[in-house]
């Protein structure tokens, strides 16, 4: 369907955007996530063609795009800011797209009532968008890319202007949308929770580079690397960095400062900087009274607690870490805590912030 | 008029009006004055005869002698308000004066002439609306001619201004192109070049094109303004480019983008360059008068200016004439004014 070759873009010297690689299946939702600036946006519109394309190859149905206008891609994009046209009326602004490629009128009728129905909008197609609330005016931009009937859709963060509850219900809308059309979208997001709730995939990025590419939870289970684990996941994965003291047979053992020896899977060698990451749901309390020398069971002092009531959260002062308790927590502020890292749990990196490999 | 009255009453504290009070209405006064007084004369002066309008000392109504039907005279005689002696308080008609004694007679009872000495006499005036200076306007002189030529110059040169105007701002506005600034720059430099010097070259290049004694030729040299694609260019810069993009993504031509997005979008910007523009052709003077030697291609102003002889000048035709020139433009403005307050293009975009 969309397939990104080696995809870069540099204004001038200064490069934005370097070896973007991936596909895209037919019906497939993508997400690109990332935190801002690290060139999600600029992706997505290199693809719907606002933007040129310096090096590499974009291909759409198998034939080479970078120099198709964007108008004759068959995309839609709708805009973070929906830029509706603000002079004309909803069913306007729906029908502008096909007046302009010369649809019958009987056609045009057709498709924006269509539209209208499925995303809510019939009693609205005589106002403008000044007159529509926040949700009205995304539902009409999204409603504007369906009578188009494009091979892709496009989301350029549409939910960021939205009040927390809209977001959710849009989301599902979005989510619902994309059932029923069964169209290829693309999204793009800054928050990780739009990101995993939606996706069948996700495209990570940061700082113009593809961090990492999979299925929501694949990201989450099996972060390739540091910053992906550190942001996929809420609350955040915890990390603690250390040396490697040991490693042999799929096993590292590295030592934490004031905190000892912590055992997990993955090879790194041997006196090199490492890290651990383990989510906060992850952390264990220590079965019973701990003695010193047991592996990955460490002590802390509690900082704060939180609690949710079916959940709770507990941050440790040193080393720093949080963690989360299903139900309701006995633990005081200031009481000293034992808790236990699974081993198999843990994500070992090397210096670089990259997995360890498992070393089989 | 509740807001005149909100704006007349309104008081700097909270209690009595202060001396700042006082102050501030008495400068407002004299700013109406100084505005108003001109135009309220000019008008009042336009249906005076010509008779009242060299009469001294000025008045700012036109008042005029009365004149009476006395029987067995032909004519109208002036009527005379006796202020002393025998007949104080009469009105009496004036056959003639000799020296400083005028003859009068009562119009109600033509009998014997009464001497009265000319000091004792004053003219009774009343209002009288000369519209005769109008009608003649347009019996005697070729008045529908000449508003029909700046009529056709006014409307004409404001569309196309319009038009060429906005063309290049949206240009220089939404278009990344080598040289951009610099034509800009270039563009907006024109305007430290004072017309009177490319009068000449203006003309040269006019007479060239056979554009002398035509309306065209006084159209044609100033529809691009910098002042108009400046003014269009710093609006549309507001408009943002997610709706243009947005419009691109909808197939639209780039020819369509403009007339269908961004023009509606800068309306309110339009119309005041439209005022502009409608003032500037009205108004002008000096290039119609270089472009248009012939009469019957003459424009308002340079007609007004035709009234204005070496030896005379018929001045009640004069003010006629402008008080004419001047209502178009006024009810223009009133018309336009309203889009300029109108903003509508923060609409769509959040």
């Amino acid at each position: 369907m969309l397939r990104l070759q080696g995809v870069g873009k540099s204004y001038g010297t200064v490069s934005v955007m370097r070896d973007v690689t991936f596909d895209v299946a037919a019906g497939e939702f993508i997400v690109f996530v990332g935190p801002s600036g690290c060139g999600k946006s600029t992706l997505l519109r290199m693809i719907c063609g606002l933007e040129t394309v310096t090096t590499g190859r974009i291909e759409i149905d198998g034939k080479l795009a970078n120099d198709t206008p964007a108008a004759s891609r068959g995309l839609a994009l709708v805009f973070q800011s929906y830029a509706l046209y603000p002079h004309m009326t909803v069913r306007q602004n729906m029908a502008f797209g096909l007046e302009n490629l010369r649809t019958p009128k009987a056609e045009i009728e057709q498709r924006v009532a269509e539209a209208a129905r499925m995303l809510r909008l019939e009693n609205l197609l005589a106002r403008r968008p000044t007159q529509l609330s926040g949700g009205q005016r995304q539902r009409v931009a999204i409603g504007r890319a369906i009578v188009r009937e494009p091979r892709i859709f496009l989301f350029d963060e549409p939910l960021s202007n939205l009040d927390a509850e809209l977001r959710v219900e849009m989301r599902a809308e979005i989510a619902q949308l994309h059932r029923r059309l069964a169209t290829t979208m693309i999204y793009v997001t800054h928050d990780q929770v739009e990101a995993m709730t939606m996706a069948d995939r996700i495209v990570v990025l940061r700082s113009g580079e593809v961090e990492q590419v999979g299925a929501p939870l694949d990201l989450y289970n099996n972060p390739a690397n540091r910053f992906v684990a550190g942001f996929i996941g809420s609350p955040r994965m915890n990390f603690l960095d250390g040396r490697v003291t040991a490693s042999a047979g799929g096993w590292t053992t590295i030592e934490v400062a004031g905190v000892g020896a912590i055992r997990a899977r993955g090879m790194l060698p041997v006196g090199s900087q490492a890290s651990i990451g383990i989510r906060p749901e992850h952390v264990q309390p220590a079965p019973g009274e701990t003695t010193g020398a047991a592996v990955n069971l460490l002590r802390g002092q509690a900082a704060s607690i939180e609690q949710l009531g079916a959940s709770s959260f507990v941050r440790l002062a040193s080393p720093a870490l949080n963690l989360q308790i299903q139900g309701q927590t006995q633990v005081r502020f200031g009481d000293e805590i034992a808790i236990f890292l699974p081993p198999d749990r843990l994500h070992l990196f090397d210096a670089e912030g990259v997995i360890a490999p498992s070393g089989e | 008029m509740s807001r005149l009255a909100t704006m007349l009453t309104a008081r700097r504290g909270r209690l009595a009006r202060d001396w700042t009070d006082w102050a501030s209405l008495a400068y407002l006064l004299l700013g109406v004055l100084v505005m108003f007084l001109p135009v309220v004369w000019l008008f009042a002066s336009s249906l005076k005869t010509d008779q009242a309008l060299n009469a001294f000392p000025p008045t700012l109504l036109p008042w005029q002698p009365a004149q009476v039907a006395v029987p067995g005279h032909a004519g109208t005689l002036p009527l005379m308000r006796v202020t002393a002696g025998r007949f104080a308080g009469e009105r009496l008609a004036e056959l003639r004066h000799i020296g400083l004694v005028a003859q009068l007679l009562d119009p109600a009872r033509p009998g014997p002439v009464l001497h009265i000495p000319v000091r004792d006499l004053k003219p009774v005036l009343h209002l009288h609306a000369s519209w005769s200076n109008f009608t003649d306007l347009v019996r005697r002189f070729n008045f529908l001619g000449y508003f029909w030529n700046s009529v056709l110059i006014t409307t004409l040169a404001t569309l196309i201004t319009l038009l060429i105007n906005s063309m290049a701002a949206f240009a220089l506005s939404k278009y990344r192109f080598a040289g951009r600034d610099a034509v800009f720059g270039l563009m907006l430099a024109t305007l430290m070049v004072p017309p009177t010097i490319v009068l000449v070259p203006n003309f040269l290049i006019a007479a060239r094109l056979d554009l002398v004694n035509s309306l065209w030729g006084v159209i044609w040299p100033g529809v691009a303004t910098p002042t108009g694609v400046f003014l269009l260019r710093q609006y549309m810069l507001t408009i943002p480019d997610d709706l243009i993009e947005a419009a691109r993504m909808d197939n639209a031509s780039e020819w369509r983008i403009y007339w269908r997005i961004v023009l509606p979008l800068s309306t309110p910007a339009l119309g005041v360059l439209a005022i502009f523009s409608v003032m500037w052709r009205w108004n002008d003077f000096l290039w119609p008068m270089v472009v248009l030697n012939r009469s019957s291609a003459f424009t308002l102003p340079l007609a007004l200016f035709s009234f204005q002889g070496d030896l005379q000048t018929q001045w009640h035709y004069l003010l006629a004439m402008t008080v004419l020139t001047l209502l178009p433009v006024t009810v223009i403005f009133l018309f336009l004014q309203r889009s300029i307050t109108q903003g509508i293009a923060s609409a769509g975009v959040k």
